[in-house]
């Protein structure tokens, strides 16, 4: 009935196997795979993750050897008479019950990890996450620290549409943040997670942890990190237009040089901590802690000591231009339209034009969808309202610092 | 042919030669179940162009990492889009366009059960779409949320809101309507010795297709309009500030969705259950423990649904529980795949196109069952979890599983529609190019999502971009490659004229009540109910020669 273009045939099925292996071989084996990580239980998972890997592995070899050898042996070219048989419940029996048994061989091992993974007892450091569009918040709830995390400046600026800077040239690209979750190896950490919008999941793959972020809710995950090191992770639950751009950068270091950054830290100062330290704002560190403070990047998030001193215009929409583009641009976007109906614009708003009281305390305790911005320092929330007043052809004047400060009181 | 014309006076349908108006009223009116089915499969194969179109946008985006083409926003907009228009647009009213043409004349009657339901149902679905896709062009765009649509997020989503809720209830409602029917066709219009033992498949993994839908549709209706009055009658069923749970709305959107991959699934069991027996020239293996395979899984569906939701933060116990139960589908689904494989052993195989769709989706189906295997191990998940590793496991099911059975099924039958054979040549071609191409898009995600990059995010970090450069290409030509499908079908149903006609047994090697008609069968087949004979159920027939009926057609 059909004329069969044999050779044809084969040379499609032979080439497919052929850039199977061609798309193999160019590729290094460590971006192929799951991480091994640096906890136990990131070993542990890859294992899990490997043994059920090389089982499916070996069913397919079975099942598809039978397969391909009967699509070889009994065409009908050379198996002109086909058999009759179409049962057999001895048969049956026996490929229900070896998959079964395979799968309560698979399970058991799996049933252990998960009992380790969810004992969070006995942590010696607690770290609070919270999940806000698009960032994170990391409080380290005994000690008193907390700080926002957020992507990388180099990285926003090349992740805009039409940015005209190539990613290729901006160091981890949408893995870098502002502020690192600075942690100490050899202890075990508890994460309490938690959001504020709407749910984000907090997942870094060389710890194997990740959990859902659920706003009104906390969930529990914890981590005890072997190696010091850059540990970098995404979140993983759509959260909205900027999901892909929250990234995750926990920075694993000896108990007694996160002691000295978390001292530091206290007092309003961020010390960079190890090697490969913001990138941009990189600073030799043959002794970390006791390098200088690095130039302190936009938006700053401690709350300055000092009390601030006025700035002048040009100062202010400078520095409101960074900070607006870093934080306030993601909803209200670069061109101030915002996203209508769910992200008003800021072009024309009676709030940006109105009195500058009102446009503070909006910006400090937010509103509907807007979450508050009081962690940002004095400076930066005056700079980038008074950017947000003099940009896109408005003339509603500056804030100073000092009004600010003002009005938090 | 005289005889022919002569019932088309009577029976027969408004033709375009009749006049414009009357023949359009014919296809807005019609309550016949094949025009009904080709229907539902014209407005399936308009919805993949769509959602393909959208999978472009997709992959066109991730060509290179930055953003090149659109801003996130509607990035999301069209990964939601997709997944919408695909499963609900596309696959689903596939099927039912499939079970609408098939299902009566396997069973033998003359028309489903609902005549003017099944008119309804099918109308509902370019009004649910045109609901759907008109979002796009409100201010502020289309739903952006997930087609999951998870809260708090997607009660974000501006004007698109109602637009969604009120597409899905319409989308529901058409589903029911086409369900109801099939199971009450089924169970009620058999031609007499049709026991239900000896059906076939097709029409058995329908029926159980049925109940699934039956019983999930009405859960995801809840869900949505929960949503509704969270957002508008200020409810408080997801918000945990008034006492609600966003949680909530995962287990109940998967107690639907969870099921909803098998009503996906199992009308292409089987389809191909039915395809593998006729080039194979050997009768199914197993026919009923593929039977008791379709009905374990189809109740295991019911209780596995968490397995989407390992990252929620669940109690021990409950992650437990819906790991083990999660393995425990791999147990009938891989009789299914070793039944299909003896089917094929000590056969007597030829390659025609229905039947090389049929057999990658053996392969295929079969690696997407693997990585669903790894998925279920929840340890391992939490690495896995809303990664590409998931995208490229979901795809590898849907795609050359769901649409390969749904493109197999179309090669098989077309001919038994339209009267006339596809062009084989062109069908290969369009299968060995579907095949490369699906391979080259969505094997390479694995890697990615196993390497770290996590789903629905328009711009990644530059070690993922050969991966994504791969998958891009591989989608570009996939869709290509559909270009030549459509042509060689439209040459069987717009241009048969100087073709030579195809006998009722198109295939030598098939059986079943629909290879006893004319092809193209009449506008009315069974009017009176046949008796069945012996060779043509696709059950046992021990004693019969496989072959027997060619003989006596020779």
């Amino acid at each position: 009935m059909v004329k069969w273009k044999q050779g044809s045939r084969w040379v499609c099925g032979i080439g497919l196997i052929f850039s199977g292996a061609a798309l193999g071989a160019a590729y290094d084996p460590g971006h192929w795979n799951m991480p091994v990580g640096v906890t136990d239980i990131s070993r542990e998972v890859f294992a899990r993750h490997m043994l059920i890997f090389w089982v499916c592995v070996a069913i397919g070899v079975v099942v598809f050897g039978f397969m391909f050898y009967s699509v070889f042996a009994h065409r009908r070219s050379r198996h002109p008479r086909p058999a009759h048989f179409h049962e057999s419940t001895t048969v049956e029996i026996i490929w229900t019950i070896i998959p079964f048994v395979i799968l309560v061989i698979m399970a058991i091992p799996a049933a252990g990890t998960l009992i380790k993974m969810e004992d969070a007892r006995n942590s010696e450091l607690s770290v609070k996450i919270t999940g806000y569009q698009w960032k994170w918040h990391y409080d380290y709830v005994d000690q008193g620290v907390n700080f926002f995390s957020t992507l990388h400046a180099d990285s926003n600026r090349a992740r805009q549409l039409n940015s005209g800077i190539d990613p290729r040239s901006v160091p981890n690209y949408l893995l870098e943040v502002d502020h690192r979750l600075v942690l100490p190896v050899g202890k075990k950490i508890r994460f309490l997670l938690t959001a504020n919008d709407v749910i984000h999941a907090w997942w870094v793959p060389d710890l194997a942890v990740k959990k859902d972020a659920v706003p009104g809710f906390i969930n529990e995950l914890w981590t005890r990190i072997e190696r010091p090191g850059l540990y970098r992770g995404v979140c993983a639950e759509l959260c909205g237009r900027d999901h892909g751009f929250m990234p995750i950068v926990v920075e694993a270091v000896e108990p007694d040089v996160f002691e000295k950054w978390l001292a530091a830290k206290k007092t309003g100062q961020d010390l960079p901590v190890g090697r490969g330290s913001a990138a941009g704002t990189q600073v030799a560190a043959a002794d970390p802690v006791s390098a200088a403070p690095k130039e302190k990047p936009v938006p700053s998030v401690a709350v300055p000591a000092v009390k601030p001193a006025d700035l002048s215009k040009d100062e202010l929409m400078k520095q409101g231009e960074n900070v607006y583009n870093t934080l306030c641009g993601a909803c209200h976007q670069a061109t101030g339209q915002g996203l209508p109906p769910t992200f008003p614009a800021l072009v024309g708003s009676k709030i940006v034009n109105g009195p500058a009281e009102a446009h503070i305390r909006h910006t400090l305790k937010g509103k509907n969808l807007m979450p508050p911005f009081a962690h940002l320092s004095d400076a930066d929330i005056a700079a980038a309202l008074t950017y947000e007043r003099n940009a896109w052809g408005h003339d509603a004047g500056i804030v100073q610092p000092a009004a600010v400060a003002a009005a938090r009181k | 042919m005289t005889q022919d014309a002569h019932r088309h006076d009577h029976h027969g349908p408004v033709q375009l030669k009749d006049g414009v108006v009357p023949y359009l009223m014919r296809w807005i009116t019609t309550t016949n179940h094949k025009d009904l089915g080709t229907l539902y499969l014209l407005f399936s194969v308009f919805m993949f162009m769509v959602g393909g179109l959208m999978s472009l946008v997709i992959r066109a985006e991730l060509w290179g990492p930055g953003l090149q083409y659109v801003n996130p926003e509607f990035f999301n907009q069209m990964t939601t889009l997709h997944a919408l228009v695909m499963i609900f647009g596309g696959v689903m009213p596939a099927f039912v366009g499939l079970a609408n043409w098939m299902v009566p004349m396997m069973i033998g009657c003359s028309d489903l059960a609902l005549p003017r339901v099944n008119n309804w149902g099918f109308w509902i679905l370019p009004f649910a779409f045109t609901l759907l896709l008109s979002t796009l062009f409100l201010p502020g765009g289309g739903p952006a949320g997930g087609w999951t649509m998870y809260p708090p997020l997607v009660l974000q989503t501006g004007n698109a809101f109602p637009f969604l809720i009120f597409a899905v209830h319409l989308m529901g409602i058409s589903s029911i309507t086409g369900a109801i029917n099939v199971a009450v066709t089924i169970l009620n219009m058999r031609a007499p010795g049709m026991t239900l033992l000896k059906m076939p498949l097709f029409a058995w993994t329908w029926l159980v297709t049925a109940y699934l839908l039956i019983a999930t549709m009405p859960v995801l209706a809840g869900a949505v309009t929960m949503l509704l009055t969270d957002k508008y009658f200020g409810t408080r069923f997801f918000s945990a500030a008034g006492g609600g749970d966003p949680v909530l709305f995962q287990h109940v959107f998967w107690f639907f969705g969870h099921p909803e991959v098998y009503i996906l699934i199992l009308p292409a069991f089987g389809v191909v259950s039915t395809i593998l027996p006729t080039f194979a020239r050997k009768p199914l293996f197993g026919y009923d423990s593929m039977v008791y395979a379709v009905a374990s899984i189809a109740f295991l569906s019911f209780i596995v649904w968490a397995h989407h939701m390992f990252t929620v933060g669940m109690p021990l116990a409950g992650e437990l529980f819906f790991m083990f139960a999660t393995m425990l589908i791999a147990v009938p689904t891989g009789v299914k795949v070793f039944n299909w494989v003896a089917t094929l052993w000590r056969g007597s195989l030829t390659f025609e196109t229905p039947m090389l769709f049929a057999l990658a989706f053996v392969f295929l189906f079969t690696i997407g069952g693997f990585s669903g295997l790894m998925l279920a191990i929840a340890p391992a998940d939490f690495q896995y979890h809303d990664t590409y590793f998931v995208v490229a496991h979901f795809h590898y099911v849907l795609v050359p599983g769901a649409v390969f059975a749904i493109i197999a099924a179309v090669y098989y039958w077309i001919p038994k529609w339209t009267g006339v054979r596809y062009n084989e040549t062109l069908g290969q071609l369009h299968f060995w190019l579907s095949a490369v191409f699906i391979n080259l898009t969505f094997f390479p995600q694995h890697f990615a999502g196993l390497a770290g990059m996590q789903r629905r995010v328009p711009d990644y970090a530059i070690a993922f971009t050969d991966f994504n450069v791969w998958s891009s290409v591989g989608a570009f030509g996939f869709f290509v490659a559909q270009f030549l499908m459509l042509y060689n079908f439209a040459r069987c149903v717009w241009f048969r004229q100087g073709r030579p006609r195809v006998p009722a047994r198109v295939w030598e090697g098939a059986h079943g009540l629909e290879w006893t008609v004319p092809s193209p069968p009449p506008y009315h087949t069974f009017e009176i109910p046949p008796r069945v004979p012996e060779t043509e159920v696709t059950a046992t027939h021990d004693d019969v020669d496989p072959l027997t009926h060619v003989k006596q057609h020779a």
